[in-house]
């Protein structure tokens, strides 16, 4: 049709995405599916309720409601993360609402990084941050947690994956805008603790860097592990965007309600991107959050507080499947939070007879098979690495255990015959 | 600590005003009669309502969909336009839903417009399509309508319509894409059928591509006929056309829209979309599929509700036209859309009092619009908040009002506007 190149520039190298091809392989093969992030169970009842609720509401609920956040929703979230972060939270400047915390994380790149500029990304990272870094015209710089070296050689908690300071301050150069990180991690599920968010800090402030701290998973840690807020630190607040998300709080990822929170003279270029791109948020879905916030405002600490249950609930689903795939020669890495767990594949012997997988990583490898043969779809980890560092991570596949017993059960019987066969 | 590495993108310098944020807390004020944003107070249909309500109690329908499109919606929505485009429309290939129409818009301009391009716009316009192409970094090409009649009465908005020739003037061979938007907002233009051949001839002939808002695609007045541009011969390959649920269902808080063209230029905007928001609400997009369905069943009777809304809107046209008349001004009636501009010259309002730093340099009909907020408590847009700088003085005698609005709403405005003339004899 036409000799001219059609798509943006800033397209370039950013159309390839895993859960396109993952998620359409496991529909294919009708997998039972721990891949893709997201609950097979329900949002807590009281949440459906504010949202049928809502949905029946005034005229209003189904109209435009103020474009950076309906303002029930950020009256509640600037005093329930006020409470947290032991400080006054400007509900209108501090806070925007946004489609999901994927969207605040657009908006923070959109507003804050230049054509050259530098981010640094914590590997492994949720494969979302590259690209958008990458739209932005920035140059994603990469630093791996890495495992420490165990006694008895083994490896057995997201705990044990941590950054080196010297490694992370060899990464910045004076083009370095802004620091990525994500606790609890996606996929290892490492809860940073506060003396290694402070090696962070130190860094920002020493470099004047920006600080996005994606803490979509912050409620569910386990085993005692605590989520430290970066932006709570002495000196941080000023510099740092922290992002949440009402999909993963609530169990609702479908509802696609996010937002980021920071000071208002970060917050004003966020919105600046946010009114000129999506403008508006869904209104009722908004109205529902701001519900389950203030319920959970009014009960938090109590037993009746889905920020205790829900952990609470996932710290067995975690410890079954560890168990599970500890009995069949896969080596899971317990995570501290989140929704995810790590396994190491390096004893499992197979023979990957697909030619149409024999160019790619063995763990892509792997989890094609898995899910062609076996019928069990997981993320092969290596997809959460940079190009440069991908060949040395090569042997964990991801699975989430955010998921019925039922579902669960299932993928043991898989696993179960298979190593039974072998 | 004020720190300049803080500071904002090059990409969206210049960007943060917009007429929204001026006007919108007016809104929030129930002592205002409010024909100003383009929203409407009558509810929406209960089958849309009763959809989502059922949607969100399915478990499914909480946790995400596919990223491109919910497949109930893309599937609906693909029956529905391949029924109106007299094609087949592939649901997963040429249709991506957005985050309402101004999502599409977006997704548009992401996907397709860079650095170096130019984009045509035609004045005046949906206020978000020069900051979108700035942010895209290309170049805005403004090109007004032009009032083609002497009359004073009896006007409508098909008295507006470009200058073939200046419009040809525009196109050169950095142009990337015209963004037209039929029926128009503010003016409720609907571009005709020749009209349309005029603009495609001239995508043609550059290789241009062209982005149609169709948002108000279904309020269309009697004696009128919404064209796609799309549908023109050598325009599907180039076009890509953008719809809203919100406006389509009287749902504007759902911000659900879509996008339909040809696979080679819809993969761009999903690219964009898996790199922006990656998946759109779940059980809005089911109850959107649920009332399509119910209303492509319906197509062409009178229950349909995209027939039964344009009815409804055209007496409040007829209406609001009306109200204006009595004082003495003469509207422009619009063929399509929501929303009526009228010239407020003859209320002959001096507004010469209205001092203060930024009121010198503010166009009239901004001055005019906040004068009667405060003195009238009736609250319009400005038409310059729709055009550039060189078409202000042109452009500056026009409010636009909105007339999607219950009846109680029109009520008010009419003792309003029945009390003014009585202030000033006309």
């Amino acid at each position: 049709m036409t000799s001219r190149r059609l798509h943006a520039r800033r397209l370039e190298g950013v159309d390839k995405n895993i859960w396109v091809d993952f998620t359409q392989l496991a529909a294919d093969y009708k997998a039972v599916n721990l891949g893709q992030g997201f609950p097979d169970f329900s949002p807590p009842s009281y949440i459906q309720e504010a949202f049928c609720k809502a949905v029946s509401g005034g005229s209003s609920m189904q109209q435009y409601t103020r474009a950076f956040g309906h303002p029930a929703l950020v009256k509640i979230l600037a005093k329930f993360f006020g409470r947290i972060v032991g400080r006054e939270v400007d509900a209108l400047e501090e806070i925007l609402v946004t489609v999901g915390a994927y969207q605040a994380l657009f908006c923070t790149f959109q507003a804050l990084v230049d054509e050259g500029d530098e981010v640094i990304i914590v590997e492994p990272f949720f494969d979302c941050y590259q690209p958008m870094v990458m739209m932005a015209g920035g140059k994603p710089v990469y630093v791996p947690l890495r495992p420490k070296a165990m006694e008895g050689g083994k490896v057995l908690s997201s705990e044990d994956w941590v950054l080196s300071a010297e490694e992370l301050a060899s990464k910045v150069t004076p083009r370095t805008k802004a620091i990525v990180i994500n606790t609890p991690n996606n996929p290892l599920g490492k809860v940073y603790k506060t003396e290694e968010l402070q090696v962070i800090a130190d860094l920002c402030i020493k470099h004047d860097l920006v600080c996005v701290s994606d803490e979509v998973y912050e409620w569910l840690t386990y085993d005692g592990a605590k989520h430290v807020k970066i932006a709570s630190l002495p000196g941080m607040w000023e510099r740092t965007v922290t992002i949440g998300s009402a999909g993963k709080t609530f169990s609702a990822t479908g509802w696609k309600v996010g937002w980021a929170i920071g000071a208002g003279r970060m917050l004003k270029h966020l919105k600046t991107v946010h009114q000129n791109s999506v403008y508006h948020c869904a209104t009722a879905a908004q109205e529902a959050v701001a519900q389950g916030f203030q319920r959970e405002y009014d009960q938090f600490g109590s037993p009746e507080s889905y920020f205790l249950q829900l952990p609470e609930m996932l710290q067995h689903k975690r410890r079954k499947l560890a168990s599970c795939l500890e009995s069949v020669g896969l080596q899971p890495i317990l995570p501290e939070g989140g929704y995810f767990m790590i396994a190491d594949i390096s004893s499992v012997k197979v023979e990957l007879n697909d030619l149409s997988t024999q160019d790619e990583p063995q763990d892509y490898r792997f989890v094609k098979w898995l899910i062609k043969e076996k019928g069990l779809a997981t993320i092969p980890v290596s997809a959460f690495y940079s190009q440069e560092h991908r060949k040395d991570f090569q042997n964990y596949i991801r699975f989430c255990f955010v998921k019925e017993d039922s579902t669960l059960n299932a993928a043991e019987n898989i696993l179960r015959k298979w190593s039974d066969g072998k | 600590m004020a720190s300049l590495r803080h500071k904002n993108s090059k990409r969206i310098e210049g960007l943060d005003k917009n007429v929204w944020v001026a006007f919108t807390s007016v809104a929030a004020d129930p002592s205002i009669v409010n024909l100003g944003q383009g929203y409407p107070d009558i509810p929406p249909p209960s089958y849309v309502k009763e959809a989502l309500a059922r949607a969100s109690s399915v478990d499914k329908m909480n946790q995400y969909t596919r990223g491109f499109g919910h497949p109930a919606l893309v599937k609906a929505l693909s029956q529905v336009y391949g029924k109106v485009y007299s094609q087949p429309i592939d649901p997963l290939k040429e249709i991506l839903v957005t985050v309402g129409g101004y999502g599409s818009l977006f997704s548009t301009m992401q996907g397709l417009v860079e650095e170096g391009d130019e984009v045509i716009i035609i004045e005046p316009f949906f206020d978000c399509y020069v900051p979108m192409v700035r942010m895209a970094g290309a170049k805005p090409v403004l090109i007004p309508l032009r009032l083609k009649t002497d009359k004073k009465t009896n006007i409508t908005s098909a008295d507006w319509a470009l200058d073939p020739e200046e419009l040809s003037s525009k196109f050169n061979s950095k142009t990337k894409a015209i963004i037209i938007n039929t029926p128009n907002n503010p003016i409720g233009k609907v571009f005709t059928r020749e009209e349309l051949q005029t603009i495609a001839d001239l995508c043609i002939k550059h290789d241009t591509l062209c982005f149609s808002d169709e948002v108000y695609e279904w309020l269309i007045y009697k004696g009128h006929h919404h064209v796609k541009i799309a549908t023109l011969p050598g325009m599907w390959d180039r076009t890509i056309t953008i719809s809203s649920a919100g406006k389509t269902f009287s749902v504007t808080g759902w911000k659900l829209g879509w996008s339909i063209g040809p696979e080679h230029l819809i993969k761009h905007l999903q690219t964009v979309m898996q790199n922006t928001i990656y998946t759109c609400p779940t059980p809005l997009q089911e109850a959107v599929a649920q009332g399509l369905l119910r209303d492509y069943n319906l197509m062409g009777q009178p229950e349909c509700y995209f027939t039964s809304l344009a009815v409804e809107l055209e007496a409040k046209r007829d209406r609001m036209a009306a109200i204006l008349r009595d004082v003495g001004m003469s509207p422009f009636v619009p063929e399509g859309g929501y929303f009526m501009i009228v010239d407020v010259t003859p209320l002959d309002q001096d507004l010469s009092h209205m001092g203060g730093d930024e009121a010198d340099d503010e166009a009239y009909d901004y001055k005019f619009v906040k004068w009667m907020i405060k003195e009238k408590k009736l609250a319009a847009i400005p038409v310059t908040a729709f055009v550039g700088d060189e078409s202000r003085k042109q452009f500056e005698k026009y409010i636009r009002l909105c007339f999607i609005k219950q009846e109680s709403t029109l009520d008010a405005a009419e003792v309003i506007f029945k009390n003014w003339s009585k202030d000033r004899p006309i």
